[in-house]
């Protein structure tokens, strides 16, 4: 298949970016980045500098990969991230547009390399459950029950890519948040840190400069790992009692 | 140079408590006051460096990712071992000892193993703790399953993301410690070099990822915690980012390379299907629980499926080989990676493939999902269930089980693994050979310490399935904090170590010789390109079947690449800006003079052990023939650019009597 590619490039943060058009030869079986890869190849032997763009895992667990494909992070298919995305749901003389995340927290690096530090300082300011090494007791000392486990790991599930935010229109992290606020609060073992917590944690995303959630659901509709809306209603809930606890105590 | 282990002496079951409670320790005013370097945040690192921090040494850990988060065990599938014994089906420490050992084909060390497994209980608890969702038991206690080479089910899992999860887990104690002050993170930062002073590893040096800029860090001792070198064959399950260079340069510096050749063969990926690949994807081992494994009887039938003129459907049970069944009748489907895996390679060498490329055979679940469908139906009270309602029922279970496997699956291939059956082939996996270690995880070199698929420790010739977490999670949370004690203990008085002393400039200038002498090459051919001729002759010569000819071809053929690379390789950019493919030629540069000593000691080791198999060693039956009369030992490498050298760590076995590995 002949592809039209529109790409992203900007040199560093500091340059004014655009987006530049190449052609590109694929087939349906590749996935997405294989088909960055031949255009990267096809760069490389012309001596230009190839497109910058993160990925690791191709297998859509390490959340590396990001790139808005044609306006949705990730692109068209719904629970799909971009390195499991395959050419086989493209036409033939398709134009395609890759553009990076844009979000005030995600500063660009170069070409679709964002700067997502802003999420690692999120779960650094409570998104853990304090226990030091050589602390715990026998992990079947707390039975939890198997719906609560499961629904545990469903927010925990989320991969830190970031697409919620690329999402939505004001750039929130709330989903992101959220999710790791109900994995761990769902626990029995985070329940005590709850209130600090979600308290650090929703501080933090205001203080990176992440914007407010106005409910649109973009976020979920985009995000990989199909996490749940709830969430964010659980930890406003989480949140509120937290608010309301810490004023009766002052 | 005599390579001592350091064991320390005793029943085996008693060295680890006993030493632990007499090793020297370092008063916690002093740990303030001593550095440490981690490189490598995955679950060995990031577990070390928390664990360090909690403990109050000042640490610094670095990764070249943009998180500690992105780290290739955030990929493992299946699950870890843990000799917990929930399922009383009579597993023990001892047990998981003893199938790690035999598992390995002899060729670990005794005691290392054995406070593996000892050590593998705390792990559950600890990640349990962190708030780990494993899979849990309708009574809300945990659940096991079964891995290969193994009769008890030992394995704790949280779905298809085990090692997600595990990684989140120690990301997060890492992220506790990060702000509460007592790690020093540095995300983007490559280590490009060791330094070493007056014969200890004091520092390394790195390059901020995002500038290109060279910066040097010292401390009182260096981590390794690096992951495996898999990526040598250019297509394997890796992520794209693994690499050897941080383990390749202590090599440079002095460290050796232990058992390069042990690579591990993973027998369930998704085949091959064309030139633009550069990755594979694995099927975690887990389903081999429920997956049966055939390929047709007849050649014809295989070529026909070959061809797409039949589908594995259409072939007829009383058709089909379930060879492993067959084979091997009391591990069935559940052999260890290495037996399973050339079994697959015979089964297509002689025709029977059953995909395009005639490399593939087949992994099917339609007995299991009808064994669960009539099982689901009897729970529910259906009398009588149709085949239509058994296979619904079936398909649920099979899907709350492995669903995002099978979603995984679909979405690479086009085809629905429920219908019909997957499609596999065997792929490069894990590399069990790394940098030599003793007993206290040092390398030779004092001072410079190796973790997790970073050093050759616990897996001999073959690693079983669920092993990699346990081990890299053992090292970084329940072994390493202690026994670096042994080393820091001697070095209170030392004091901060300074990155101005002329080691430091002299590591710093050869690297930046090094990244210049690259750009300036301007040649023809791109890395990649260059990558991919490395991982071809390492697979052909070097892969799952290896002969003294072909390994002396193989090294010959890389040799020469290698120069070819140094004269026509072309990177673009600079050296001094954000270059990814400037990271990707350091990076091949180093997997050229790796493959070459992978070469040399597949030569040498004139056996069949494990994932290595020499054509020229095996029974009538066609199975690998060990030789423990001169082989039982490490064979450790010292770099040299025309003549690497072997140096020989013997392995003694007190406690288990060395047989032939069977699992008829
Ligand atoms: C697809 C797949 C599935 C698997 N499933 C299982 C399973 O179910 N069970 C199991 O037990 N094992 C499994 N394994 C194996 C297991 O995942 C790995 O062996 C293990 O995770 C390795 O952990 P590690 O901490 O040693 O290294 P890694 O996770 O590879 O981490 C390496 C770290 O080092 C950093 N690094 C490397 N070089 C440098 C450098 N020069 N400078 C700075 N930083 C550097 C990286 O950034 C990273 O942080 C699987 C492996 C694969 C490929
Ligand atoms: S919530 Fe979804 S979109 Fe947001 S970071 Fe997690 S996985 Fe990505
Ligand atoms: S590359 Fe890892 S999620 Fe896409």
């Amino acid at each position: 298949m002949k592809l039209t590619l529109k790409v992203w490039r900007q040199q560093n943060n500091a340059s004014k970016g655009a987006l530049e058009s190449y052609q590109v030869e694929a087939n349906e079986h590749m996935s997405f980045l294989e088909m960055l890869d031949v255009l990267n190849q096809s760069l490389v032997e012309e001596k230009k500098v190839p497109v910058a763009f993160e990925h690791d895992c191709r297998e859509g667990i390490c959340g590396s990969c990001n790139m808005v494909i044609n306006g949705r992070p990730h692109g068209p298919n719904q629970g799909t991230t971009t390195c499991q995305l395959h050419m086989r749901y493209f036409k033939d003389g398709d134009t395609i547009v890759v553009e990076p995340w844009r979000a005030k927290a995600f500063p660009v690096i170069k070409d679709l390399v964002v700067d997502r530090s802003s999420l690692d300082r999120i779960i650094q300011s409570g998104g853990y459950i304090s226990v030091n090494t050589g602390q715990a007791q026998d992990a079947n000392a707390i039975a939890i029950e198997k719906d609560r486990a499961a629904h545990a790991f469903d927010a925990a599930a989320c991969i830190g890519c970031g697409a919620c935010v690329a999402a939505c229109p004001n750039g929130s992290a709330m989903l992101f948040t959220a999710a790791k606020v109900v994995h761990l609060g769902t626990m029995p073992q985070g329940e005590v840190e709850e209130s600090t917590r979600v308290q650090a944690m929703v501080n933090q995303m205001d203080e990176e400069g992440f914007g407010m959630c106005s409910n649109t659901g973009a976020c979920e509709a985009d995000c990989p790992k199909e996490i749940s809306l709830t969430n964010i209603a659980e930890m406003n809930r989480a949140y509120l009692a937290a608010s309301l606890g810490s004023q009766k105590k002052s | 140079m005599k390579l001592e282990s350091k064991v320390p002496e005793g029943p085996l079951a008693d060295k680890w408590t006993k030493y632990r409670s007499t090793m020297n320790l370092v008063a916690p005013n002093n740990k303030r006051r001593i550095d440490v370097i981690v490189v490598g945040t995955g679950l060995a690192g990031a577990s070390a460096a928390a664990t360090l921090g909690e403990l109050g040494y000042n640490v610094k850990a670095f990764t070249f990712h943009d998180s500690p988060r992105r780290a290739h065990s955030i990929a493992a599938q299946g699950g870890i071992n843990a000799a917990k014994n929930y399922q009383n089906d009579g597993d023990s420490v001892y047990r998981l000892f003893y199938d790690t050992i035999k598992g390995g084909d002899y060729r670990s060390r005794e005691a290392n193993v054995h406070r593996l497994a000892e050590v593998s209980r705390n792990i559950i608890d600890q990640c349990a703790a962190q708030g780990v969702p494993f899979a849990r038991e309708y009574g809300g206690l945990l659940a096991n399953r079964s891995f290969g080479g193994v009769q008890v089910s030992r394995t704790f899992y949280a779905r298809g993301q085990t090692g997600q999860q595990l990684l989140l887990g120690a990301y997060q104690a890492l992220s506790r410690q990060i702000s509460l002050g007592n790690v020093e993170m540095y995300n983007r930062h490559e280590m490009l070099d060791l330094v070493v002073v007056d014969g200890k590893a004091r520092g390394i040096i790195a390059r901020n990822l995002l500038t290109g800029k060279l910066e040097r860090f010292a401390a009182h001792s260096v981590v390794l915690a690096t992951g495996g070198y898999g990526n040598v064959f250019y297509l394997s399950t890796n992520a794209m980012g693994c690499n050897v260079t941080a383990a390749w340069k202590a090599v440079k510096k002095g460290a050796l390379m232990a058992n390069p050749c042990y690579t591990q063969i993973h027998p369930t990926c998704i085949p091959v299907s064309g030139d633009y690949q550069s990755k594979l994807t694995l099927m975690s081992e887990s389903l081999r629980n429920d997956g049966r494994v055939w390929v047709p009887k007849k050649k014809e039938d295989a070529q026909a499926i070959q061809q797409g003129k039949k589908k594995g459907i259409d072939i007829p049970e009383q058709e089909r080989d379930y060879y492993l069944e067959r084979r091997y009748p009391a591990f069935g489907n559940l052999v260890p990676r290495d037996v399973a895996s050339r079994a697959a390679k015979i089964a297509c060498d002689e025709g029977k493939g059953v995909s395009p490329t005639g490399l593939a055979v087949f992994l099917d679940f339609a007995s299991a999902i009808e064994r669960y469908g009539k099982s689901a139906a009897h729970s529910a009270g259906i009398h009588n269930p149709d085949k239509a309602m058994i296979t619904k029922l079936g398909e649920e279970v099979v899907a709350e089980k492995y669903g995002n496997l099978f979603e995984m699956y679909e979405k690479i291939t086009g085809e629905n693994p429920y219908k019909h059956p997957m499609k596999i082939y065997p792929a490069v996996h894990y590399t069990m050979g790394g940098l030599w270690v003793d007993y206290n995880l040092e390398t030779n070199v004092p001072g410079l310490f190796a973790l997790g698929e970073a050093n050759f420790s616990d897996h001999g010739a073959n690693r079983l399935g669920a092993s990699a977490l346990m081990q890299g999670l053992a090292d970084g949370y329940f072994v390493l904090p202690y026994t670096i004690g042994q080393f820091l203990s001697n070095e209170i008085r030392t004091p901060k170590i300074s990155t101005d002393l002329p080691e430091f400039a002299a590591a710093e200038k050869s690297t930046q010789d090094n990244l210049t002498k690259l750009i300036d090459i301007k040649g023809n051919q791109s890395v990649e390109s260059f990558h991919r001729r490395l991982g071809k002759i390492v697979w052909e010569y070097c892969g799952m079947s290896r002969s003294a000819e072909g390994l002396k071809k193989g090294r010959q053929l890389i040799r020469d690449l290698r120069k070819e690379f140094w004269s026509d390789v072309f990177v673009p950019g600079t050296a001094n800006e954000f270059n990814p493919e400037l990271e990707k030629a350091m990076r091949v540069a180093d997997f050229m003079e790796l493959g070459e000593v992978m070469m040399l000691d597949a030569l040498d080791r004139e056996e069949s052990c494990g994932g290595h198999f020499r054509e020229e060693h095996k029974s009538p039956e066609g199975e690998a023939a060990r030789n423990d009369e001169d082989y039982t030992y490490v064979a450790a490498w010292e770099w040299d650019e025309q003549d690497p050298k072997v140096h020989k760590e013997e392995l003694i076995f007190e406690n288990v009597e060395l047989k032939t590995r069977s699992y008829k």
